[in-house]
């Protein structure tokens, strides 16, 4: 089965989401890989190359540029049975099949009254960093962590994305992965899991005791970076990845502000009505008496994400602005 | 996959005609349709009249219970278009998969939900076919493969590609009926949906109910170019308009396209011209359409043409005729008691069918 080594050895983001995708295309012939330019061209970021000639053109399926034709092919797929992995480039594109994901996807299973269960998993890039300009750039996750009846997941680390996909096609409902265009050329030494990747609950990636940095995708190496800076300088931030964006685990970042008292946010996503939004809204709700200092939140401007570099740089949230905003909390 | 098409379509011996540049010119004269495949017998047309009569006589129940405000919400009644239904339902079975739109209380009665289980679910019962949570415009019955009630005009199109697509990856010989309005072919689902599944050859009947208008824009104000089958035949899948007040002719065209897509020739569309003899909806105060012109279309009504035909032919008589009736209003007098009686779902079931695991936990901090 496993004829790839895959664990304790050096690997990219892109290799762990390849990897789990022809896992997933091996164990289960109910899977299959659909999207724009999936098979002969390998994906638009690399992403499944080489799986057409392993898994032929049936499973690893070229679709014409029709973002709601095949995402809503999708999800009748899923309901009849298949499996389907359906990849759209940008979440900036998603917008054309967001009629699909929010009024069929998300919604068939309660408007029939259970008996439409949609066991689907849509994958798309997310964020900005790599002047791209405003409509290949944005952040939209916190959109689709507004829908009800829709799993929303953002693998930061090699080990999530290589080990998220088999529990998100295991849920018998609609999953979004977000995978964050910065993070494919990440690489490091996967390690073997302990344990399935849980679905449910955020994880600790930096224990400490003076700060929580609650963030997820893109942004957990900047809050990592930044935690590395405040530990040089006697500050001992925790650092939680969100991953599952919905259902949110409100419940780790209420125990992690409980131990610190102080939190900062870091969202890619604009300030207003973002995630970020949200998860102040419920520290607030529930942790204030807990809070030694207002939370704070590092969110991109409010700007559609420009071009030039030093613009783009401006307007996203970057390991300095974290450390600010650290600082503020903690002076 | 595009590879494969060539091959796929000339590869069956018993395969129509094939479609493309040639024959993209769609048999797109209305009345004409395709030759009959045998005339139906009198048992055979005394089905389809009860079919019809049961749709009819279940709207005006429920124009009658909307007035007496048991039932709510948009409802938009099919009366004046049965013979589209009952006569395409006629060319499915129960293994093939139906799509439907939020006019579809008459693709529902005719794919065989009980009118029971229609009624409660306009009562926004318990026992109603979509548990009280759709009403009118989602009634959905996943046992018999029907897959409702889309109140997004069009947005049943590119899910009707995917049933149809998951038969074609598994080599199942089903058939994935979508039905749809001349409103929806103006939509881009319409063109991405007819593209893909020509494209991909898979087992669709695209099946648009021309009535004329997308609410109160007519067919000349919402297409550059009225002529429907033609357009959908440029995707190169054949296509061809039929008379959709005559239930035989539905049949016979239905039948057709199916054995065609069961033969493997891919999709294949049907333009029905039909016409609803009431408002787009119990809200609309109907303005935009002249007497005359529903008259002209009432006097074409299909159950009142298949009557006449039968009993020129000596096939039914009043006292047959009545019994049809009395069977079909004890029917919906039953359901209409049923929903009375019936339950709601408790309040505390609000978060119920969320997610696939009950009420979605979304935890608090
Ligand atoms: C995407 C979308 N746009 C607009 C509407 C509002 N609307 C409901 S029905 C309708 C007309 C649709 O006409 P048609 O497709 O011809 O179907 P018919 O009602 O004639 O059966 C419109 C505009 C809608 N439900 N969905």
């Amino acid at each position: 089965m496993n004829a790839v080594a895959t664990e304790g050895t050096k690997t990219t983001y892109r290799e762990a989401m390849r990897e789990a995708l022809r896992e997933a295309l091996r164990s289960d012939d109910r899977v299959f890989l659909m999207g724009e330019d999936v098979g002969r061209y390998g994906g638009c970021f690399g992403v499944s190359l080489g799986l057409l000639e392993e898994f032929g053109p049936d499973r690893v399926r070229d679709t014409p540029l029709s973002e709601s034709a095949f995402v809503g092919a999708g999800i009748g797929a899923a309901l009849a049975g298949m499996r389907p992995v359906v990849e759209i480039m940008t979440v900036n594109f998603s917008l054309l099949a967001l009629d699909q994901l929010l009024n069929n996807a998300a919604t068939l299973l309660h408007m029939s009254g259970g008996q439409l269960p949609v066991p689907l998993v849509i994958r798309m890039t997310t964020g900005a960093g790599r002047q791209l300009a405003a409509q290949h750039s944005h952040s939209l996750e916190g959109f689709y962590a507004h829908i009800p009846g829709i799993r929303v997941l953002a693998p930061a680390t090699l080990e999530d994305a290589r080990h998220m996909l088999a529990p998100a096609l295991a849920d018998p409902d609609p999953v979004v992965v977000f995978e964050h265009g910065s993070l494919y050329n990440a690489s490091g030494e996967l390690l073997p899991p302990t344990a399935p990747v849980d679905l449910d609950h955020a994880a600790i990636r930096r224990p400490g005791t003076d700060i929580s940095l609650i963030t997820y995708g893109g942004s957990l190496p900047k809050a990592r970076a930044a935690a590395d800076e405040l530990a040089a300088e006697g500050i001992d931030a925790e650092v939680i990845d969100l991953r599952t964006l919905r259902p949110l685990d409100g419940a780790t970042v209420t125990a992690s502000v409980a131990r610190t008292h102080r939190a900062v946010i870091v969202d890619e996503a604009w300030r207003t009505g973002s995630l970020a939004a949200e998860v102040s809204a419920r520290i607030a709700e529930e942790s204030f008496y807990d809070l030694d200092a207002p939370v704070e939140r590092v969110c991109s401007a409010e700007v559609p994400i420009p071009y030039a570099r030093q613009l783009e740089e401006a307007a996203l949230p970057q390991t300095a602005d974290i450390v600010a905003a650290a600082h503020r909390a903690v002076d | 996959m595009s590879a494969a098409r060539p091959t796929t379509r000339t590869g069956k011996d018993s395969a129509p005609p094939k479609p493309g540049r040639k024959t993209a010119t769609a048999e797109r004269k209305a009345d004409t349709g395709p030759p009959p495949v045998g005339r139906p017998d009198v048992r055979r047309r005394t089905d389809l009249l009860t079919a019809m009569l049961r749709i009819r006589r279940f709207e005006e129940r429920c124009v009658e219970l909307y007035s007496a405000a048991k039932i709510r919400g948009f409802v938009h009644l099919y009366i004046g278009e049965e013979a589209v239904a009952v006569g395409v339902n006629e060319a499915l079975t129960p293994e093939d998969a139906v799509v439907s739109t939020y006019r579809e209380h008459g693709h529902a009665l005719a794919r065989g939900l009980t009118a029971e289980a229609v009624m409660a679910e306009m009562y926004g019962k318990a026992t109603g076919c979509s548990g009280g949570r759709g009403g009118s415009m989602h009634l959905f019955d996943a046992s018999r493969r029907f897959y409702g009630g889309s109140a997004i005009v069009a947005g049943g199109l590119p899910l009707a590609a995917g049933l149809a697509l998951a038969d074609r990856m598994r080599g199942m010989p089903r058939v994935t009926c979508c039905f749809f309005g001349d409103g929806a072919f103006a939509e881009g689902e319409f063109h991405e949906t007819a593209n893909l599944a020509a494209l991909w050859n898979l087992p669709l009947l695209l099946v648009c109910e021309n009535n004329l208008y997308a609410m109160g824009t007519a067919l000349t104000r919402e297409h550059a170019q009225t002529d429907l089958a033609m357009r959908a035949a440029s995707y190169g899948m054949p296509a061809w308009a039929v008379d959709g007040m005559d239930v035989d002719a539905v049949e016979q065209s239905a039948r057709r396209a199916v054995e065609g897509i069961r033969a493997g020739t891919g999709p294949h569309f049907l333009e029905l011209r039909t016409y609803r003899f009431r408002a787009h909806s119990m809200y609309d105060p109907d303005r935009y359409r002249k007497k005359a012109e529903i008259e002209e279309w009432k006097s074409r009504d299909p159950i009142d043409r298949l009557t006449h035909l039968m009993r020129d032919n000596g096939e039914l008589d009043d006292s047959e005729l009545t019994r049809i009736e009395q069977r079909i209003t004890d029917e919906i007098d039953r359901a209409v008691d049923a929903a009375e009686q019936a339950p709601e779902e408790p309040v505390e079931d609000l978060l119920r069918h969320v997610t696939s695991t009950s009420a979605e936990e979304v935890s608090r901090p």
